[in-house]
């Protein structure tokens, strides 16, 4: 009995640990998930009225303005890197994710609409971890996001003009667009702001 | 004490499958035993259709919490369903890896704290992350 009933302790004891440290991690993730908190109900809110006012205009949207609406929420996210505003930039993720759910693409060709649907589920992923994490990764996600972005418009064109940029030191080199000539570069922000070129211009 | 017996009774979904090798990332990707090895024991538990579970796994309620996690990490990285990726999105994939490990955000700390062999030595991670930059420009140059 005496055996059974240290078993039994030690059992309890190892749970209990286990518990404990499984608590801490949860515990830090809802603090992050704390920290967003107000800001994602705010969101959320403003998504709600956002996306009532796409479903009422969805008759009428062309097929270009999905695009175009991409690229609004890709330009308020890279002028939020630029600016070194990680809340900001989160929160264009955030946006970039529903606008993203929105893309009709059904009047584009079979062909493009294969590559349409490859570009956007990565570009949703990237966005996602733009919405959740620090500066640094929403970087990283930034590059690979700009390369979707720059595919999309590749097939879907855009009305505006914007401008293919380069900047050779992040990461071997990485691109992005932008509807200025002057650089603003969102990879670096304040700290080299500055660097970087014009590659192309679209339209 | 009741509560704790109670809630064991609660069934937890266990990831365990059938492995289907021929979408595995080592069917797809030129992968070396070295490597299949360093993936399987410090990636696949999360990352992979199929866990090993010790047997405190299975005590509630480290079972739900570990279920959620699991589920999270395969829907981000699945290395069993490599084959369904397309080749952006296997190059986002390969480009988060390389950056995850060398930054030590994976394998996550809470896990390797309990799984010490899971844990990535300075040139287990030199080699994942070399074999991940091949495989890049392999896709790149496709």
């Amino acid at each position: 009995m005496k055996k059974v009933r240290l078993t039994m302790g030690m059992l309890v004891l190892a749970v209990l640990s286990l518990t404990a440290m499984s608590c801490k991690d949860a515990n830090k993730e809802h603090d992050n998930a704390d920290g967003h908190h107000n800001e994602a109900t705010e969101q959320n809110d403003m998504m709600k009225n956002e996306s009532m006012n796409t479903a009422k205009s969805m008759n009428k949207m062309g097929q270009d303005d999905h695009a175009e609406a991409v690229l609004t929420d890709y330009f308020i996210l890279k002028d939020a890197l630029a600016a070194d505003d990680k809340a900001k930039a989160s929160e264009a993720g955030k946006k970039l994710v529903s606008t993203l759910g929105d893309f009709d693409y059904s009047t584009y060709s079979k062909e493009e609409q294969t590559d349409l649907e490859d570009i956007i589920a990565d570009a949703t992923e990237h966005a996602e971890h733009i919405s959740t994490s620090e500066m640094g990764h929403q970087r990283e996600h930034f590059k690979m996001l700009s390369k979707d972005v720059m595919d999309m418009v590749a097939i879907t064109g855009s009305k505006r003009k914007m401008y293919e940029q380069f900047c050779p030191m992040y990461d071997n080199g990485s691109a992005w667009l932008s509807m200025s000539s002057e650089i603003s570069n969102p990879y670096y922000g304040s700290k080299m702001l500055k660097c970087g070129r014009v590659e192309r211009e679209i339209n | 004490m009741v509560a704790f017996v109670g809630i064991q009774l609660v069934p937890t979904a266990l990831n365990k499958s059938e492995v289907d090798l021929t979408t595995d990332i080592s069917e797809i990707e030129n992968t070396s035993e070295n490597i299949q090895i360093l993936l399987s024991e410090s990636c696949y538990d999360c990352h992979s259709n199929n866990t090993n579970y010790p047997w405190y796994i299975k005590i509630q309620p480290v079972a739900w919490f570990l279920e959620d996690h699991i589920k999270v990490g395969k829907a981000e990285l699945n290395f069993n369903e490599w084959a369904t990726y397309s080749s952006r999105r296997k190059r986002s994939k390969l480009k988060s890896i390389i950056s995850q490990v060398e930054k030590d955000e994976m394998p996550l700390s809470s896990y390797t704290l309990i799984h010490r062999e899971a844990k990535l030595t300075k040139s287990d991670k030199e080699l994942i992350v070399r074999w991940a930059n091949q495989r890049l420009d392999s896709i790149n140059n496709n």
